[in-house]
């Protein structure tokens, strides 16, 4: 079956390609499940080829091949080649998996947009990169693929482009993105230098022989500045709200369950790296708690459907940072793979609201909507739920664990324990807040708009990921660790950090993180489900301040506008009006200038008489001759 | 000593033709003195034993080219005096200029010692005295042997040369610039 | 004293000398040709004299074909000047300075 692992790369590219070619002429909706065909492809293929690693053991271990594609260039240690491990299977059946259900969705959503066929090629299109970043058995494979999604996530963002914050928000995405892959590129530069390679078998074998710990930590450093750019942790997650522009599918896809989890992603990979250096191990931790607390805190004021959803996304990656950090590998994919299928399931839910309501993404002008919509009540009730940790949904059994091992690990960790234990609180909070604001409580839309629910292609992929959100919980509980095991074979180079051992201390801490959520639920209930308006606003006057400060985000895209782009502008000013047209025309011009200037000073000698042209030749002549004499004497 | 009077005689001829050449007012009074300077030229070939030479000096140079000459200056009609002014300024510094170089340049060869270097003066080259070789008989009879058989390919190719010289002369007699022409048949 | 190669020699770099003056001063084209033919004739006495000094004929052989060069060089060049005063009815070489820069 690894023989033509490129075939999961290639079935979604192939899509992209003939939607790009033949999309406009095969119309609405077949371009669409030409795209769903490329992925579901790549999804089967996936699943068939991960069968060994279902049985585990031997049988599994056997099964992981590293598939070489071609030389590329040796000279930086670059071959095309993929990895088939559980961590790369888990990957691909997450982007694959979720990623065909959000295409079929999305068949319904782009009804009748002008630019359907080319939505659904950028699409694939990202759908392949993700697959090469998540196959790739060589850093340089890994950095195509890591550059290809930057590239889509631009391209889908602004795919409105003729709306200009649509526009801009591309450009944001992409130019943030850059900064975080500059720390990447630098970083893969150290490792090609210490190892001679860039290919992960060498390198993350047994790196502890080949670096020392400054080098890792330098390389682990770097890595979690790139990490920090591609999955919006702080101080780079300032592109993901304003990502929003882009259509809803997109923000399901790519913003919450997939390519923003190539940071996680690529600190599990460099798991035997990060391993030998605490200070590198300890930042990526506290990296995530920190925006994890800030993500939340923000989220609670916000009103916009979305951009609820999008600083949620922010702060579960957090979440994820936090449990790869400390070595919880298994831990944060395991959220990684939970997150991926509920917050899937409340993108594409606000989006059959947004749909619903004729474009509205106020909640502030939602409200009462469960009779409207009732499948898209039900659906993202249960993600509500799930994402605030309440058993046995999905949502619990991984954040419990993250907070377990952190936990566990003590020391300066169990403080990253007590944030994330608070940040479950809020989360809790907000997305009960949402979910009151939209579906429950009195009618507050405007005049002439009629909720009603979405055609089936939207409503079906809803179900089907409510139903995954409620069971995939159950692949790693306490009592059946079949994720980890399932994973084992990829970890085999570190420890995987684990919760507490004895079975008192396990259920202390998921009681206790689960009261969090109830209360956090309960909070929300009083205040937004129950209240009314004269009481609710009573309680908020007393938290008015922290809410301006959280509604506005703490006005960092301001700070930033003003100590980072401002001086970027004048820079870029300063280039376009003194250094191009001054010193650069200058010295063309003056180059040209100085040409003339020469002839000027030669030409005299063109009097057009012969007799002076006789007395040049004469000179000339006489000095020939007596350099010749000059020589011999 | 005869040989030196007439060294005396011949080079005063010479050098006072060639001086009154470019000195003269009236280009017939230069082409005069021209001739003076190719009949002394010739009288010192003959004293070289280049008989031939000699002869085909006064023929060609003297009968033939000075003779052109004279029918150019008299049909473009400068044989009135001419100003001796000069119009470009620096010239004549530089012209000056230039003879002084060429006079460094010899006393220099003179003051270091090279003085063989012009004069080929086989005494001082090789140390040995050697005497001053009969120069070859330049008759009829040995310029065309040696013509003949060692210098065959530049004659024939001067004999090109010539008929070339010649088309090229008729064809630029009869050149008449277009205009004139037209002109001319317009008027008829 | 004998009249040693070197005095003829020395005559003609004066005959050339003079030549050369004459060439550079003169701006009539006659005149400046006329000094041209005194140029030629310089060089012919130095081959003459070589020829001479060194014992065979080949010095007499160069004078030959300069003078036939010489000849075709006259007939063309006052052809030449000679069409010139047609077109411009001027014989002044400084007049003739329109290729200036």
């Amino acid at each position: 079956m690894t023989d033509y692992l490129w075939l999961i790369i290639v079935l979604p590219l192939a899509g992209a390609v003939l939607n790009h070619f033949v999309g406009r002429r095969i119309g609405e909706p077949r371009s669409g499940w030409l795209a769903v065909v490329g992925v579901g492809s790549a999804f089967v293929y996936g699943a068939v080829a991960a069968v060994p690693f279902f049985r585990g053991g031997d049988v599994a271990e056997e099964a992981v091949t590293s598939v070489h594609l071609f030389d590329w260039i040796p000279g930086i240690g670059a071959t095309a080649e993929l990895l088939w491990d559980p961590l790369a299977a888990t990957m691909v059946m997450v982007v694959t998996g979720v990623g065909t259900l959000i295409h079929i969705y999305a068949i319904g959503y782009m009804h009748g947009d002008e630019r359907f066929s080319r939505f659904f090629t950028y699409l694939n299109f990202f759908a392949a990169s993700m697959l090469i970043l998540v196959l790739a058995d060589n850093f340089a494979v890994l950095f195509v693929g890591w550059e290809l999604v930057g590239l889509s996530s631009y391209l889908l963002i602004s795919f409105w482009f003729s709306r200009p914050s649509a526009a801009a928000a591309g450009k944001k995405a992409f130019i943030v993105n850059r900064i975080g892959d500059f720390g990447f590129m630098v970083a893969l530069m150290i490792i090609f230098v210490s190892f001679g390679t860039l290919s992960y078998g060498p390198i993350l074998e047994n790196p502890g022989d080949v670096i020392g710990v400054g080098t890792a930590t330098a390389i682990g450093l770097l890595l979690l500045v790139g990490a920090v750019g591609k999955s919006a942790q702080i101080p780079l997650y300032i592109w993901l709200p304003d990502a929003m522009e882009g259509p809803t599918p997109v923000s399901a896809l790519i913003h919450a369950a997939t390519m923003v989890t190539a940071g996680v992603y690529i600190v599990a990979r460099t798991a035997s790296i990060f391993e030998l250096s605490t200070v590198a191990g300890g930042a990526v931790a506290t990296v995530g708690a920190l925006t994890a607390l800030l993500a939340a805190t923000i989220a609670i004021a916000q009103r916009d459907i979305k951009r609820v959803l999008a600083y949620s996304t922010i702060s579960q990656l957090g979440y994820m940072f936090m449990a790869v950090g400390v070595g919880g590998y298994v831990a944060g994919v395991f959220h990684l793979v939970t997150h991926a299928v509920f917050k899937a399931l409340l993108f594409l839910g606000a989006g059959a609201v947004i749909h619903g309501m004729g474009d509205e993404q106020d909640m502030m002008k939602m409200g009462g909507l469960r009779k409207k919509m009732p499948l898209t009540w039900i659906t993202m009730g249960i993600a509500t739920l799930s994402i605030a940790g309440i058993p046995p949904l999905a949502g619990f059994w991984s954040k419990d664990e993250i907070l377990a091992v952190l936990f566990e690990r003590g020391g300066y960790f169990t403080v990253l324990w007590a944030v994330g234990l608070l940040t479950a609180l809020l989360t809790a909070f907000y997305m009960g807040r949402q979910y009151f604001l939209v579906f429950e409580g009195k009618a507050r839309w405007d005049e002439g708009v009629e909720p009603h629910e979405s055609p089936r292609v939207m409503t079906n992929p809803l179900v089907v990921l409510a139903a995954l959100t409620v069971l995939v919980g159950l692949i790693n509980t306490p009592f059946r660790l079949s994720f980890e095991n399932f994973l084992e074979p990829a970890f085999e180079a570190v420890n995987i950090a684990q919760g507490p051992e004895s079975a008192g201390s396990i259920t202390l801490l998921a009681v206790v993180s689960v009261l969090a959520g109830v209360a956090g639920l309960v909070m929300a209930y009083l205040l937004y489900g129950r209240a009314d308006e004269t009481t609710r606003q009573r309680m908020l006057g007393l938290v008015r301040r922290p809410m301006f400060v959280w509604e506005n985000a703490y006005w960092v895209d301001r700070v930033y506008g003003r100590l980072v782009v401002a001086p970027g502008k004048r820079i870029a000013v300063w280039m376009a009006e003194f250094v191009d047209q001054v010193v650069i025309d200058g010295l063309v011009n003056g180059v040209g200038g100085t040409v003339r200037r020469i002839g000027g000073w030669v030409r005299p000698l063109q009097t057009g008489f012969v007799r002076s042209y006789g007395v040049l030749l004469a000179g000339g002549a006489v000095a020939l001759v007596a350099w010749i004499m000059s020589r011999g004497l | 000593m005869v040989e030196l009077i007439l060294f005396v005689v011949l080079s005063t001829v010479v050098i006072g033709g060639a001086l009154s050449m470019i000195l003269g007012r009236n280009p017939v009074y230069a082409a005069m003195g021209m001739l003076a300077t190719l009949f002394g030229l010739a009288v010192i070939y003959v004293i070289q034993l280049a008989h031939f030479v000699a002869v085909v000096q006064v023929i060609v140079y003297a009968g033939a080219v000075m003779t052109l000459f004279l029918f150019v200056i008299m049909f473009i009609g400068v044989d009135k005096a001419q100003s001796l002014d000069e119009g470009l300024a620096w010239q004549r510094p530089a012209v000056l200029g230039v003879v002084a170089a060429i006079l460094a340049m010899v006393g220099g060869l003179v003051l270091s010692g090279r003085w063989e270097w012009i004069t080929a003066d086989r005494v001082a080259l090789s140390g040995q005295v050697i005497e001053i070789p009969v120069p070859p008989n330049g008759t009829i009879e040995s310029i065309g042997e040696s013509l003949i058989n060692r210098w065959l390919l530049p004659f024939e190719a001067t004999a090109v040369l010539l008929i070339i010289a010649s088309v090229g002369a008729i064809v630029l007699a009869f050149y008449r610039p277009r205009r004139l022409q037209s002109v001319g048949d317009d008027a008829e | 004293m004998t009249v040693t190669p070197d005095w003829y020699m020395t005559l003609a770099a004066v005959l050339f000398l003079i030549g050369t003056i004459g060439l550079l001063l003169r701006n009539n084209a006659l005149m400046m040709f006329m000094s041209v033919e005194l140029m030629l004739n310089a060089v012919n006495l130095t081959f003459v004299t070589a020829g001479g000094a060194v014992g065979n004929l080949d010095g007499q052989m160069a004078v030959f074909f300069v003078l036939v060069v010489a000849a075709a060089e006259v007939a063309v060049g006052l052809a030449i000047i000679v069409s010139v005063f047609r077109s411009r009815s001027t014989a002044t070489v400084d007049d003739l300075a329109e290729l200036k820069g």
